[in-house]
């Protein structure tokens, strides 16, 4: 057997979809002060776990043991902290985000297929986050809900969209949210939340 | 036109996806009963008042909802999660007659 000498293995890089269109620094009417700013987070992982019915403190917990994050009972009922979040977007459904990779293996033996599933969404979503004291003010011009801190409480995750694209939303912040789009249509929105914050000002980290 | 999701609270109907009369009963798949399936395929009781419907809150949490509107008012007088199979309001519902 010829031994084949391997190249030196390189980490893929990441591409993102809004690469075209993201440009850092200053835009729209910022004259008298950026009032939002707009940045992609890039997680490393996005989970969707899923409970069978009657499984769902099963899965809540297992979510628990891996993470470290409590979620609270209610619909849409979620935590934030530091690097990792987690939020309720359907009935036993949740949406588990961290900013390093390989989150799903860390779930592969705990979630058993009794308790539920677990689809790996790192690729297929991209993060994007608003914050500044006009966030809910651009929010409100693109998605039907109400983004006022008792309606929307700290932690707390959202399924809507915005003319067909489909979102979840989590409240990371007093005035910081972190919007999750399917990837092939995270430009256009993006393209979307910019122009939307425009009269604003806005700051692209 | 608001729908209360039982998950999501008040919606815009955009959201929502109309996925028929809820009133009707699929007989068993293996069924051979052409009475069943002809009054599943085509009869609608089409009330001018309350009616059992079922919507999808597709555009949201993505379940399956029961649903009673009134067709005259566009009122949506109940809504519940179709899983279980129980209708919400619990009557076929006949209208204001
Ligand atoms: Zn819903």
């Amino acid at each position: 057997m010829v031994e084949r000498q391997l190249p030196e293995r390189q980490l893929p890089e990441r591409l993102s979809p809004l690469e075209p269109v993201y440009h850092p620094g200053s835009h729209g009417n910022f004259e008298h002060g950026v009032d939002v700013i707009l940045s992609e987070t890039r997680p490393g992982s996005i989970l969707q776990l899923a409970a069978w019915p009657g499984e769902e403190k099963r899965l809540m917990s297992g979510i628990y043991k891996v993470t470290g994050l409590a979620l609270p009972d209610g619909a849409g009922g979620g935590v934030v902290n530091g690097a990792k979040a987690a939020f309720g977007f359907a009935p036993g459904k949740f949406t588990v985000v961290d900013e390093a990779e390989g989150l799903a293996s860390a779930f592969t033996g705990l979630i058993t297929p009794s308790i539920g599933t677990i689809t790996d969404l790192s690729h297929g979503r991209t993060a994007i986050r608003i914050s500044g004291p006009k966030a809910e003010w651009v929010m409100a011009k693109l998605f039907a809900i109400d983004f006022a801190l008792p309606a929307f409480p700290l932690g707390a995750g959202r399924s809507t969209n915005h003319h067909d694209v489909f979102a979840q939303i989590q409240r990371t912040g007093g005035d910081q949210f972190d919007i999750y789009v399917f990837r092939s249509f995270a430009r256009s929105f993006w393209k979307a939340l910019c122009h939307a914050s425009e009269e604003v000002g806005y700051e692209v980290h | 036109m608001l729908i209360t999701c039982p998950y999501c609270g008040p919606r815009d109907v955009i959201e929502f996806t109309y996925q028929g009369d809820g009133n009707r009963e699929r007989p068993q798949p293996a069924s051979q009963d052409l009475d069943a399936w002809n009054a599943y395929v085509y009869d609608r009781l089409n009330p001018a008042g309350d009616h059992n419907e079922i919507w999808q809150h597709s555009g949201g949490c993505r379940a399956h909802l029961r649903v009673v509107r009134n067709t005259l008012t566009h009122e949506i007088l109940s809504t519940a999660f179709a899983r279980g199979g129980h209708k919400s309001a619990g009557h076929k519902a006949g209208g204001h007659q």
